[in-house]
């Protein structure tokens, strides 16, 4: 039998407490989950060490049965009021807390510009501005940007003037088919920006380019790396991101 | 994605009494790798404890030269911090190696700690077997494909390796990691806080559930002048490593009076080579005690069906970080 102490048995609490077993799948059939069943009942507990000291005498504890038990007794959606503010303006809005800032400013607001490529951070379509830094909004949730300042494409031109990267994509074809396009130019915004401040790239320090690196088309290159363009519009990406670098100096 | 509740806390007590409060509930820094693994139904947290706005983002230094860096640090910021950059360019070197400009602006310094690993056998739900996500399931990568599996410290349960930049750095520069829990405060050494998979996979930190890392400190800098951070991988930015090198040497002349050395992508941990390191200790910067270096750091080497590439890969990495390190950084 084992007895819930902070103070011993801790490889076993850290087993139960990265996969935790709520209770045995039986006791849940027919039944319908709330938040209480967050709450662990100790008849639940030791049912659920006893799977795991059999599983631990053979070397690996089998928790299978009491990881699924345990999702499903987390199957109530849970929603928060949060104030957004973006491109200037503040929105209150009553959502799941599941919700990611993309799908916020997507299916909520009705700002559409940002774009959904993989949906985990690796194509960068998703890419906005939150207080002043590039980030991929698919993986930032919703609640966690609450008091945030948010740029969107929506929010880089000035009335009917276009923000100089916007212009500069233009002028030097920087797409093909544009989806990655607003995530591509909100990358290009920031990129600007850490450049002013003096940051580096891993090709500052290899070409040893240390103390307020100059944009050469590598470093432009590594610094874009987080936006991927599927029609290869690279050259012309590149190009547009110089351009727009050698305005924002001049 | 499972439903959760949010809350936000804004000291540091009261992140860990609401986490120790609430089975199932987990700490969020930047998320781009928790809230990633909830969206592919790996992680399911019951609750998330935002652990944004505890003031954790200072890097400070002390008289002895020690330097702490709070946990909530982004990736981008450490990296470009005027401590980071001039005492310990290799840090700075292995962040700014790691992810895209994007990610690195959320990823905050304890995260990256607790960063999982990238086998895909462990990412894909859809794959029953494997003892890291699953206990007691089998590892499907052993006998599946592993060309990015580990060739050092794995067990017959789990070979999936360690994908941080920053801890692989961490380790050359033996860093300590300081936490805060329920039962007070104490100091993890860098080369602790990761485990071997052993037989229990799904085990992977010395961090207590229920703990919270505070800050990371830096011994008094001794690689300031010689150290490189050489990362090998399919693309030339932005993926994983393949295998990667931390090296730090503190030289006097060509005598090596102290060295750092560590590899990522190859072991379930940022794996220093205590023997590699004694074996630098006083030889003579050259090419051939670079390469005995190298021989001894991978000695215990074994390799699977698609990974065997990785032995003279990480043997020629070695050997050349380590001849970079010694040419000297340029800050």
């Amino acid at each position: 039998m084992y007895v819930i102490n902070p103070y011993i048995a801790s490889d076993m609490q850290e087993a139960l407490m990265s996969h935790p077993p709520c209770t045995d799948q039986e006791e849940l059939l027919g039944q319908k989950p709330t938040a209480a069943d967050i709450e662990i009942s100790r008849r639940s507990f030791v049912t659920a060490a006893g799977v795991l000291g059999a599983g631990v005498a053979t070397g690996i504890p089998h928790m299978v049965a009491a990881q699924r038990a345990h999702q499903v007794a987390e199957a109530v959606p849970q929603t928060s009021a949060i104030s957004l503010k973006i491109n200037g303006k503040a929105h209150e809005l009553t959502l799941d807390t599941r919700t990611t800032l993309l799908d916020a400013l997507r299916e909520h607001l009705g700002l559409t510009g940002s774009k959904k490529g993989c949906d985990h951070g690796q194509c960068g379509a998703c890419t906005v501005i939150l207080d002043g830094r590039r980030v991929n909004s698919c993986l930032t949730l919703a609640a966690a940007a609450e008091g945030a300042e948010i740029t969107t494409i929506e929010g880089l031109a000035q009335s009917e003037t276009l923000h100089p990267v916007q212009a500069a994509f233009l002028e030097h074809d920087g797409f093909q088919c544009g989806y990655c396009t607003p995530g591509q130019i909100c990358s290009a915004v920031a990129l600007l920006e850490e450049n002013r401040h003096g940051d580096l790239s891993a090709v500052s320090w290899q070409t040893g380019q240390t103390d307020n690196p100059q944009l050469t088309d590598n470093e432009i290159r590594e610094r874009m790396s987080g936006n991927i363009c599927r029609c290869a519009a690279y050259p012309n990406i590149v190009a547009a991101v110089r351009a727009a670098a050698q305005g924002a100096r001049a | 994605m499972n439903p959760f509740h949010y809350q936000r806390p804004s000291a540091p007590d009261e992140a860990i009494h609401a986490l120790s409060a609430t089975r199932g509930a987990k700490f969020l820094g930047g998320g781009t790798n928790l809230v990633d693994l909830m969206k592919s139904g790996v992680e399911h947290p019951t609750t998330l404890v935002d652990v944004n706005h505890l003031n954790f983002n200072q890097i400070t230094s002390d008289a002895n030269g020690i330097t702490t860096i709070g946990a909530g640090v982004r990736n981008s910021d450490l990296a470009n911090h005027e401590i980071i950059r001039k005492q310990y360019p290799l840090l700075s070197q292995a962040v700014l190696n790691g992810a895209s400009a994007q990610l690195r602006n959320m990823a905050t310094t304890g995260g990256n700690l607790l960063q999982r690993t990238r086998c895909y056998y462990f990412i894909d739900t859809a794959f029953s077997e494997c003892n890291k996500r699953t206990p007691g399931s089998g590892c499907a990568a052993i006998k599946g494909f592993n060309r990015i599996h580990a060739i050092l410290g794995g067990s017959v349960n789990c070979i999936a390796t360690n994908p941080s930049d920053m801890s692989v750095a961490l380790a050359a520069l033996g860093a300590t990691i300081h936490v805060q829990g329920p039962r007070g405060k104490r100091t993890i050494p860098i080369s602790e806080f990761h485990l071997l998979p052993g037989s229990t996979p799904h085990i992977e930190t010395s961090l207590k559930p229920d703990e919270l890392i505070t800050a990371v400190q830096l011994p008094e800098p001794k690689f300031s002048k010689h150290s490189y951070y050489l990362k090998v991988r399919d693309r030339q930015s932005y993926a994983f490593a393949l295998v990667s090198v931390a090296a730090g040497l503190e030289l006097d002349g060509q005598i090596i009076q102290s060295a750092g050395l560590a590899l990522g992508g190859v072991a379930p941990k940022p794996w220093r080579s205590a023997e590699a390191e004694k074996l630098l200790t006083g030889a003579t910067a050259n090419a051939e005690v670079f390469r005995k270096t190298a021989d001894i750091a991978l000695a215990g080497a074994r390799t699977y069906e698609h990974n065997a590439f990785k032995i003279e890969l990480a043997k020629q990495s070695i050997v050349r970080a380590l001849t970079l390190a010694a040419q000297g950084v340029q800050a």
